[in-house]
This record gives structure tokens, sequence and C-alpha cells, in this order.
């Protein structure tokens, strides 16, 4: 008990003691902090003065202008035009309430707008200029100049905003810029975006950003003790963005989109000589220059929400099944592996059955065609011959031959979202699905129904690739180095010309599909539908409408001249019906324009239900 | 008699036994605190681009700080000693399920989800940990038995590495030395604290090596030369010197600092708020700012030098001192003595977590000083 007692106050003895050890230990600590900081602010006091005053220069960055984009006749499809803002900066102003009146009056502002102006105001920097008001027109620019006078911290400036003078009608080539946001801002340097307002979002715009935009400059500017500019410097030019040209005829892609009408859909048109693309268009569309500064909420939805989706682009995005448009190509397959002699006859009826199954697979002609040889079966669009040829060659030679052409391979055109259609197959479907391929599916692939999906611009460059008889080129839109692809070859080219000669006489011959297209330069194509399976639920039920959208989307692809190929086009007309009552008079309208013919009055596309 | 001349003093004692009886508070505590925080919000102010709803936010937060200071002094001491152990406990064992569940943030697993919030039980120990080893040496005889103090070095130890691991190398050297601290104030004999610093000068080689992250090492490197980096690691350094520097003996003046308005000086309202201080307020202003740590540091001292309890006792000179701690890695750090690590200078940087921990501290000292022991009378 002693002990304890006596332990007790020996602790407090200790503690006592590295109490004040502790004292002055912090006591030790303070003094040498003070001393630290007298060393710097006594001794090295002009250094550092010195150091403060070279500390005095600001880096201003100048963004650079960004590129332009021109159409293939050097038309400007998205132009920098100045627009101008006044700010007022207090510091000049005599009286910034007199001013802010004065320019509330001038600009129509409300005395909210006011109120918010003087909080700015009061809360930023006297010699920092407050935006007051962006994208003056001419006439208010005009009403504060005439002020100017009474007006001395009242200054307008110039900045260069984006403008796609073409509107709707490239929205989905040129795509659009819009103001950078935070997800922009993880895939760009910012070095380079320093003082740039705007980012490319879709279209050319996006895929030829690093072009387009350009280096910024930036101006070395002395400031003085409370920041403001009082020299500057050194300047540094900015390196504008490049501008771009595309292969795009702004021409024919107004024709294309107008010969489409009421339709929504798409049209694309190819130089099969090159790949480059002359027209994308897809229709219904938005006008770009609503995203540039950041479309209103209310504007976004309402886009989002059309039932037409004028946001999707339906030429190198969209799928639909490529219908009878692979009439050719199948054909061409069938010759290659030996399994049909373009010469024989073959007896087609009403409807195809695969031995021993029951289920009938009809043509489209209720009573058949009869005997047909390859041609016949081609201008004709006589299904049981591929039914029968499709079952023949089996489903994995299929897919080796129509992937050849690029049914269910992305292009590689030089745009973002870019989709690959699918051509199916045994190993797809088990992925897939987790499902066995069975004998029917191949059946309906021959026609190109069933899960095959491709996009217009896959069309188009199949197109271009019969009409040059396996030459192919990725598709472009601008000019760069591209590695020529390798052409396709069969075991004798007189198959290119069998199928050729049939895609002719789709046009040529006065029993094909698309006869009334007949032109004073020889048209080759094919027509075809894709047939549409499910409706979406509208939800007011509107029978006209519920109607029109059970009706089959019309299909066309083709080239002319036969002889010597310029000018591939591929159309799809949602809803349209037939590819020879619609799609093919848009394609033909699309070729008179390209080809310089007087548009065929005859010749205008027209709703027919069905008929290839 | 004598007493009419006394009669101001006492009427001044009483008013001071009244506050610490009736709001359980200590008025020269709560006097030195106070002038710090608003000598804080001025210079906030200024760093802060003159942004007056800057000074409504970092008052809202101050007055909550003052608020839960004042609340933790009403509980009584011996309280926190009755949930010293299971608080203890319950936060070494939220380490261990951040080292295995936490968020990652920033690179470092500090965080734990409790799906409402988020939080650091970093600094949850930073409370905890001095009130374990303080309830733990209370209850043995004083000073420490060699196994006492193994069993607190074991209990000082864990979550300082785990912390260390995570890794938030400021946070776990705050948080030992705040239970070493309650080891030297119970008695710890030179020795053992002799060969402790030999220890961490041996170990430091053996840091440098094989615990520092890559990032760490160049910041103790700048320090060194802070030029040699003038872009990277060393930009504050160098900034902060700058700012510092130029101000002189009497500063550049309130709101005429040059190099903090230029936005040359990051974080002005937080980690480098000194600089920006003594940049407009100069040799002076520091001295007076100083002064008036040392003074919160040695009231502290003096409470625990008074405190009636044991464990009251060593709780309240280890904050005092941890407190200590946190300014001079602060200071030294904008000063250019220490490397750069988030350490937040108390009071004065504007931030969440670290005034709450801090305004924690400062309660449980104002509760030593003002709640007794159940056999206590105010003296």
């Amino acid at each position: 008990m002693l002990d304890r007692l006596h332990d007790h106050g020996r602790a407090r003895r200790v503690f006592r003691q590295r109490i004040l050890f502790a004292a002055l230990i912090s006591l030790v600590v303070v003094l040498t902090l003070l001393g630290r900081a007298a060393w710097l602010q006594i001794a090295q006091h002009d250094h550092y003065l010195a150091k403060a005053e070279k500390n005095r220069t600001r880096l201003v960055v100048v963004p650079p202008e960004r590129g332009r984009i021109f159409d293939a006749q050097g038309e400007v499809v998205a132009d920098n035009v100045a627009t101008y803002q006044v700010q007022i900066t207090p510091e000049h102003s005599q009286d910034v309430g007199v001013e802010l009146a004065m320019l509330a009056d001038v600009l129509g502002l409300d005395t909210r707008a006011v109120e918010a102006l003087e909080e700015r105001i009061r809360v930023s920097r006297r010699f920092d200029p407050v935006l007051v008001k962006a994208d003056l027109d001419e006439v208010e620019r005009a009403r504060i100049a005439r002020l100017k006078p009474w007006l001395p911290g009242t200054e307008i400036v110039s900045s260069l905003k984006r403008v796609y003078p073409y509107r709707e009608l490239l929205a989905h080539v040129v795509g659009y810029v819009g103001r950078i946001n935070a997800e922009d801002v993880k895939r760009l340097d910012p070095d380079a975006y320093q003082g740039t307002q705007y980012i490319g979002k879709t279209g050319i715009e996006r895929q030829y950003e690093d072009r387009l935009h350009g280096e910024p400059g930036y101006r070395v500017v002395e400031v003085d003790a409370l920041g403001r500019e009082v020299k500057v410097l050194d300047t540094q030019r900015p390196v504008p963005g490049k501008d771009i040209a595309l292969t795009i005829d702004v021409g024919l892609q107004g024709v294309a989109a107008a010969a489409l009408g009421e339709y929504a859909g798409a049209v694309v048109a190819q130089d099969p000589r090159d790949g480059a693309i002359r027209a994308l268009v897809s229709r219904p569309s938005f006008d770009p220059n609503l995203f540039v500064d950041g479309i209103s909420h209310k504007a976004y939805r309402e886009l989002l929400e059309d039932p037409d989706r004028p946001l999707y682009n339906r030429a190198t995005r969209a799928t639909y099944p490529p219908g009878s448009t692979i009439k050719p190509v199948m054909g061409l397959a069938g010759m290659e592996y030996g399994l049909i002699d373009p010469d024989e006859r073959f007896f087609a009826g009403p409807y195809y059955q695969i031995p021993g199954n029951d289920h009938r697979y009809r043509d489209w002609r209720k009573w058949g065609h009869g005997w047909v040889d390859f041609e016949e079966s081609v201008f004709r669009s006589v299904d049981v011959y591929y039914y029968d040829l499709a079952f023949r060659m089996g489903i994995d030679r299929m897919h080796a031959f129509l992937t050849e052409f690029g049914i269910g391979q992305e292009t590689g055109i030089d745009l973002p979202g870019e989709s690959a259609g699918l051509m199916p197959s045994r190993d797809w479907k088990q992925r897939v699905k987790q499902q066995v391929w069975f004998p029917g599916e191949t059946v309906i692939a021959g026609i190109g129904q069933g899960y095959m999906l491709s996009t217009m611009l896959q069309l188009a460059d199949m197109t271009s690739t019969l009409a040059l008889s396996g030459v192919r080129h990725v598709p472009w839109l601008v000019a760069d180095d591209r590695e020529p692809q390798p052409r396709l070859t069969l075991s004798s080219d007189d198959y290119w010309q069998r199928a050729r000669g049939a895609m002719r006489a789709v046009v040529g011959h006065e029993r094909g599909t698309a006869h009334k297209i007949e032109a004073p330069y020889p048209i080759a194509g094919k027509t075809g539908t894709a047939q549409v399976f499910s409706v979406a639920q509208d939800e007011e039920y509107d029978a006209e409408e519920l109607e029109r959208r059970l009706h089959d989307h019309a299909l066309f692809v083709g080239f002319a001249p036969f002889d010597d190929p310029k000018l591939s086009v591929a159309v799809i007309a949602e809803h349209g019906g037939s590819g020879s009552g619609t799609a093919a008079p848009i394609a033909r309208q699309v070729m008179d324009f390209w080809f310089g013919v007087e548009p065929d009055a005859d010749v205008q596309p027209e709703f027919s239900e069905h008929g290839d | 008699m004598a007493s009419d001349r006394l009669q101001p003093t006492r009427w001044g004692d009483r008013l001071g036994t009244t506050l610490r009886s009736v709001f359980k508070l200590d008025p020269i505590l709560l006097f030195f605190v106070a002038v710090i925080a608003m000598i804080g919000v001025v210079a906030g102010y200024s760093a802060a681009e003159q942004s007056e709803a800057w000074v409504e936010r970092s008052i809202v937060r101050l007055g909550l700080g003052f608020g839960l200071m004042l609340l933790i002094a009403q509980i009584p001491q011996r309280w926190f000693f009755a949930v010293a152990p299971w608080l203890y406990a319950m936060v070494a064992l939220m380490l261990v399920a951040v080292w295995l569940v936490g968020d990652m943030g920033g690179g470092a697993r500090r965080w734990l989800d409790l799906g409402v919030i988020r939080f650091q039980p970093a600094e949850l120990m930073k409370v905890a940990m001095p009130m374990m080893i303080a309830w733990f040496l209370a209850r043995r005889p004083l000073p420490p038995r060699p196994l006492d103090v193994l069993v607190a070095v074991l209990a000082v130890g864990i979550p300082t590495v785990l912390i260390a691991g995570q890794p938030d190398l400021g946070s776990s050297l705050l948080i030992m030395a705040s239970g070493l601290f309650v080891l030297f104030f119970a008695g710890l004999s030179w020795w053992y604290l002799g060969a402790f610093v030999g220890l961490v000068i041996a170990a430091m080689p053996v840091m440098w090596f094989f615990v520092m992250h890559a990032y760490q090492k160049e910041r103790v490197l700048t320090l060194l030369d802070p030029t040699s980096d003038p872009l990277g690691a060393g930009y504050h350094t160098i900034q902060s010197m700058i700012a510092i520097g130029s101000g002189g003996v009497w500063g550049k003046g309130w709101l005429q600092g040059t190099q903090s308005h230029l936005d040359f000086l990051p974080e002005g309202t937080t980690d480098f708020i000194l600089a920006v201080y003594a940049e407009e307020f100069g040799l002076m202003g520091l001295l007076v700012l100083f002064l008036l740590y040392l003074a919160v540091i040695w009231r502290g001292l003096w409470i625990a030098e008074h405190a009636e309890s044991v464990e009251g006792r060593l709780l309240a000179a280890s904050i005092s001192m941890t407190f200590m701690v946190y300014v001079l890695v602060n200071a030294g750090m904008v000063l250019g003595l220490l490397p750069v690590v988030g350490a937040p200078l108390p009071l004065m940087s504007y931030g969440g977590t670290a005034l709450v921990t801090i305004m924690v501290g400062l309660g449980m000292l104002m509760s030593i000083r003002t709640q007794r022991s159940f056999l206590g009378h105010n003296r």
C-alpha cells in the first residue's frame, strides 16, 4: 500500500517534469518556425521580393481557329462566324449602376438578369470584364456603338462560333461541335485545349478533331500587383486548325435527300473507282447548329423522343435485312462453288420445301415464276431459286462468301459510330442464342432475310465491288492515304460478267423489276425489300399510321453506267413497300443528277405493295 | 479588510468558475482558439478571392466545429475512458475492413463506404488512440513496467502500420505520435525513449528503400532542392517561400498579397493558408499567430498538470502535444522545412474532417478541465 502511494507520488513528479519538458519542446518548435520565417522574411526578403516581381508575368492563352469543312466542290459546310458579346469592366466605368441600367434598356434585360449581373460584378475583381450578353445581333451592336461615349466601361468583343450552313442536310456526316464537357476532358490534351470552348462531338467533327483543332498560341503579359495586364511581353500566334475537304457533293446530297421525300431512310452514293462517298443521306435529320452552344433540355428531349429518331444515322448505323439485293452475290457464290450453271433452267414454283419437311417457303409471286435461268432469277427476283441455292450451299459457305463482300463487317469509313451489321453463322448463333443452326434459317438467309443485317453503306460498298468485278475500296469521306484493298478473285472472270449482266437486266429487261427507271445511260441494279417483323407499340392508336409502319422497307442498289461504272447507289425507304416502286426511282433521280440528265418526269417514287 | 481589494479578482474568479461548472468550458482555451479561428477566416477571405460566400460557408463550418467542441466538453471525462477500449477496438476493426473492402480514392485505399456515408477510419483513430493508451496505462502502476510498455507499443503500432499502408503516411505518423506521447507522459524511462529515437533513425533507410512511395521520396528530395522540379513537386514549396519571403517583416497588408491573388499559390485556403497570411501580415503576423498556438498548447499542458485523474492527465497532455505536431508539420511544410504532405493547419485551414478531429480534442481538453471525478470538487 505504501509502495503504491510512493509510486503514485513518483509518477506525479515524473509527470510534472515531462509536462515542463513538453512545454519547453513546444517553445523550441515555435521559435524554430519563427526563426525560419524570420530568415525568409528578413534575411531573404529582397531575394524573394525580386522573385515575386518576376512572378508577375502571366500566360494568356489564345485558342486557335478551328479548321473549316468543305464539300468536294469547295462549298463551306462547317464555318466559323464571328459572334459578338458585350462585357463591362467595372474599373473603367464611372458608375457601373448607370451603365448597367442603360445596357438593360438597350438590350431589353429583365430585372432578374440585371440583379444577377450586379451580384457578379460585386464578387469579381474590378479589372475583370463581366459578360453582359452573348450573341448580339446587329441592331443591338449598333445601339451600343451609338451610346459608346456614355458607356466607358462597356466593350463589344468578338469570338468565333461554329455554324453549319446546310443545317440538317449534312448533320449525320459533318456532325457537330459542342462545349467541352467533363467526359471530353478525359480524352483530350489539356495543354492543347487551353482556352478552347468547342470540341467535335460526332461525325467528321469528331473523327478529324486533331486535324481541325490546331494549336493554341499565347501572350506573355506583365501584370501589376493586382493582376491587371500592364503590357504584352511576348506573343506566340496560334496555329489554326487545318481545313478539311469532303468527298461529299452537296448538290448530290441535296438531290438524294429530296428524292427520299417524305420517307425515312438513307441514300449512299459512292464512286466505285476509288471508294469516295459522294452522298450519305439519313432522313429525317436535325439541325446541328442547335448543339453548338448547348441544346436546351426540352429541345434535346424532343429530338430523342421523336418516333422517327432524327438523331439516328440510318446510313452507317441503322441495320436492315438486305433482302433480295444480295441475290447477285448469292449467284456469284453459287457459280464459284459449282452449285449452279447460269444457263441451266430451274423450275421455280410458288414455294420451296426442304426435302422431308412440310414447311413452305413462299415466293413473293403467289403463282411462281416457272422455268428461269440465273439471269431471270435476278431480274425477276425469283425467291424459290435462291431458297434452293442457299439450302444446297449451306450457311457455312454462305457466311464465308458474303463476309468477303463485307456483310457483317464494318466498312472502315472515317466516321465514328459505324455498325457492323450481322452475317449469321452457326458459331454466332451458338454464342449469342445458345441454339444450333436450323436448315430453315439457311433458306431464308438466301433471300437476305432472317438474322442477316447490313447497313446502307455496306450495301453501297458491296454494289461497288460488283460494279468493278471485285475491285474493292474502303469507303472514305476525307482524302487520306488509304491502303488498297486486295481484289476479290473468282475462279472465272465470267462469273462477274454473269452477275453484272443479270443486274443490268433488272433495269434493262422489259420484265426486270426496275425496268421503269431505264435511263439514257445504262443502269444496273437490284431491287429488294426488308421485311418488317415487329411493330413498336404505339402509345396512341392510329390505324393509318400503324398500317404504314407494317409496310416493308423498300431497297434498291445499283450502279451506272453499266460499262464504265462511276457511281454506285444504295437506297432504303422505310415502309416504302417495294424496291421497284419506291427505292429504284429515288436512285434514278440521284444518278440523273450525277450524270447531268434531265429528270424523267415519269419516274417518280410511288407506293406499291411488294413486287420484288 | 483586504477582501475589498480582492473583490474584483474574486468576482472574475467566480465568473470563470461559474462558466466552468455550468457551461463546462475553459474560457481561456476558448478565447485563444476563437482568435485563431477568426484569423483563419480573415486570411481565408483574402485567399478565396474575397468571396463572401466562402466566408459564410467557413463561418458555418466553424460554428458547427465550436458547437461540437462545446458539446464534447459537456461529457464527463470518465465516459471517454469507459468507451475508450471499445471505440479503439471498433476503429481497429474498421481499419482491417478498409484493408479488405475499402473504397479506392485518389490511388489510396482510405475510405469505408457504409452506404450512407463514406469516411476515413484513420480520422477516428486520431481520437481513439490517445484515449485507449491513456485508459490502459492509467490502470497500471506508473511508470509503466516493461510488459505494459510492450502492450502499449503494440496497441500503437498495429493501427499505425495499417494506416501507413493505405497509404496515408501523414495520418499514421500523427496517430503514432498521439499514442507515444501518452507513453512519454506516463513516465516511460529515458532509456526507452533514447532507444526509440535510435530505432527511428536506423529505420529511415529501410523506410526509404522499402516503404515509401516514389512520390513521397520525390517530395523529400525536392525539399533539399526545390528548384530541381519547379513545375512539379517543388512548385508548392517555391511559390510558398516566395509569398512568405516577399511579405517581409510587416507584410503587404490584408488583401494586398500578390502571390496568392495571382493564383501562383495553389490551395491558398487549405493547406497553404499560412503562406497567404504570412505574405499579407508579415513576420509580425506570424509572431502573433505562433504565440497564439503556443498559448493553446501551454494551456492544454496546464490543464493536464491540473487534471485530477491519471488518465485525464495523460489524455490532456497527449492532445496538447499532438496539436503541436499538427502546427509543426503544416508550418514546417509551408516554410519549406519539411516535405509537402497533405496536412492542415489547425483552426486555420478550411476543411471538414480535420476541423472535426481537432475540435473533438479541444472539447476533451475542456471536459478534463471542468469535469471532476465523482470524488472531486471544484477547486
